[in-house]
């Protein structure tokens, strides 16, 4: 039995989920074979990471042709690598490209797909998926019913596997599949988000604000504490209605849904939509003034006080402890 | 130019905590329902491009007669008119069989130039139409789109939201469009088109309209089948409340918590 896995990199850089990926794949297949699919220009050594990280070999489909995400090239790799390896599963990291992508993919090749999984099993050769539905409040089990099943992980459910650089495997070198004449998006430019920000989707910590913090300004003191801890910042629908932080940072149900270790909801309430973006976070802070906030009510911790003192209070007491800068 | 929106009708968010799993099954989940909330960036980016290009705003669904509430919440928005796609045979159909279902009923409403919907449900959760549809009319795809920069007699440009950034894409038309809510603030319809919209006549089309056959559609033909629904196991949660005389204080006993108690940072 033979696992194919989708790498998820952007010029070079890997998205985690792709090993947590990986990392599944690696126990589903047993003694099958686990099969990464790098695509891109100039990635060998997204390859040579695959391999370390627990693929028995590497599809590399390494052109300029690959050099931006787009469907049309990307699913003539896939379907090259599915028609080779004749997998049972092929699994994505559930990334905004890998949901994207799978689900393209699926269609294209007249599969069934399971987006989002957060549980993956195969019974009798049959793949059988745990998804989240009606945005997070119910767990839907589901059968696909097509051998190669498609499915997305959510990131974060499946552990980080150890990278062994000592591994070893092959690298198959496969080069552009289609005739790039052929592929009619083009992708004209780029302009790179402010560097240094961690992806909420991999955060193990997020600093997340809401209403309570009161303005673009106000969520400079979570910022400085994100920075201390090495932490993604959140917001509430509130807050990025409110035209204070852009919306790539919400969090809730028609956000992003996250589940880092940490999850400090500053000023936020906690309706029962931003709840379903981040309930399943290992330990939840609550920091907000009003006592009867519906956010304590899922916390594990609360402080009861004014955020614009705790928060500045937790940098200077985490920057003394960490030693960060 | 022709536009049509792609939307569905879904529980209100406030009350997606209230349904039970047997509901949902039986498809009857007993709640109020409303237009899809990422579908109404679609219906008014669909609405503005008829604003700034000319021509004409379709409202599409697939869906029983209770649908037509949310396509007449998209006709006061602003749409020209509303098609309804129902059939007995679609009942249970999964994303690829929807997305059939739709991208029939494009061609048999005379084909789109651009074919707008929303990321994703609230309640199946799968955002995975816009890539069915776009698959089954063989297409362009352009996905996290949070701005159309220009449209041309030929091709569309588009600024689409990664991770990394933003990106700048041009594709031939004609294209399936999925929008992400940054891209505008959908309008508030006027009391007026409200009343004017309350009286439409939706009209429907059945499978046989759409020239598909019971087999290619609906449960039979699904690829992926729901065997259990649950409500998620609720974590256990008994709430510490940290007192202290200072904010240095409980700032001090969280990070207490946090680092030697749960090992967390």
């Amino acid at each position: 039995m033979s696992v194919l896995v989708w790498i998820d990199q952007f010029r070079g850089r890997v998205q985690p989920a792709s090993w947590e990926t990986l990392g599944l794949a690696r126990t589903l297949a047993e003694d099958g074979r686990v099969v990464a699919v790098v695509i891109g220009e100039g990635v060998e050594n997204v390859a040579q990471d695959a391999i370390a990280y627990g693929a028995d070999a590497v599809l590399l489909y390494d052109d300029p042709l690959y050099r931006d995400f787009r469907f049309e090239t990307y699913n003539a790799a896939l379907k090259d690598a599915t028609t080779s390896e004749n997998p049972v599963l092929v699994l994505f990291p559930a990334t905004t490209r890998g949901r994207d992508l799978s689900a393209s993919f699926a269609c294209t090749m007249d599969l069934g797909l399971a987006p989002d999984a957060q549980a993956v099993q195969v019974e009798e050769g049959r793949v059988v998926v745990k998804r989240p539905v009606y945005s997070g409040n119910m767990i839907a089990t589901v059968v696909v019913e097509t051998t190669p099943a498609v499915v997305s992980l959510r990131p974060r459910t499946a552990p980080m596997p150890e990278k062994d650089a000592s591994r070893s495997g092959e690298v198959v070198k496969k080069g552009a599949v289609i005739d790039g004449s052929q592929v009619k998006t083009q992708v004209v430019g780029f302009e790179e988000k402010e560097a240094g920000e961690v992806s909420l989707t991999d955060a193990r910590i997020i600093v997340s604000g809401g209403r309570g913090v009161k303005g673009p300004e106000g969520f400079e003191p979570l910022r400085e504490l994100a920075r201390v801890l090495g932490a993604a910042i959140g917001a509430s629908r509130a807050a990025v209605d409110a035209g204070w932080i852009s919306y790539d940072h919400q969090v809730g149900q028609t956000g992003k849904t996250v589940r880092p270790d940490v999850y400090i909801a500053c000023g936020i309430s906690g309706a029962i939509q931003h709840q379903a973006g981040m309930r399943e976070s290992k330990i939840i802070v609550a920091i907000n003034k009003d006592p009867e906030a519906p956010i304590f009510q899922i916390a594990d911790y609360g402080i009861v006080d004014d955020l614009f003192k705790i928060v500045p209070a937790l940098t200077k007491e985490a920057r003394k402890r960490l030693g960060a800068s | 130019m022709k536009y049509i929106v792609l939307l569905k009708q879904t529980p209100d968010t406030a009350e997606l905590p209230k349904i039970t799993p047997e509901q949902a099954l039986a498809g009857n989940e007993g709640v109020t329902k409303v237009m899809n909330p990422w579908d109404e960036y679609a219906v008014e980016e669909g609405i503005r491009l008829k604003e700034r290009y000319g021509g004409e705003t379709v409202a599409m669904s697939m869906g029983p007669e209770e649908v037509n509430e949310a396509l007449k919440s998209a006709l006061a928005m602003g749409c020209d008119r509303a098609v309804r796609l129902w059939d007995e045979a679609f009942e249970g159909s999964d994303v690829w069989g929807t997305a059939l279902v739709l991208a029939k009923g494009i061609e048999k409403d005379g084909g789109a130039d651009i074919v707008l919907t929303g990321k994703m449900s609230v309640d199946g959760n799968a955002g995975a139409v816009a890539h069915g549809v776009a698959c089954k009319l063989g297409v362009s795809l352009l996905t996290q789109v949070a701005k159309i920069v220009e449209v041309t007699e030929e091709t569309i440009t588009v600024e689409r939201l990664l991770d990394e950034g933003r990106e700048t894409v041009v594709a031939p038309l004609p294209a399936v469009v999925s929008v992400v809510k940054e891209i505008n603030e959908p309008r508030y319809p006027t009391f007026i088109r409200i009343r004017k919209a309350s009286r439409a006549k939706i009209p429907v089309l059945s499978a046989a309209d759409l020239g598909l056959s019971p087999e290619e559609v609906g449960a039979s033909a699904a690829k992926v089948k729901w065997v259990n629904l649950e409500k998620p196991a609720p974590k256990k949660r008994q709430v510490v409340i940290i007192e202290g005389e200072t904010p240095e204080e409980k700032a001090a006993k969280l990070l207490d918590y946090l680092m030697n108690v749960e090992k967390v940072i």
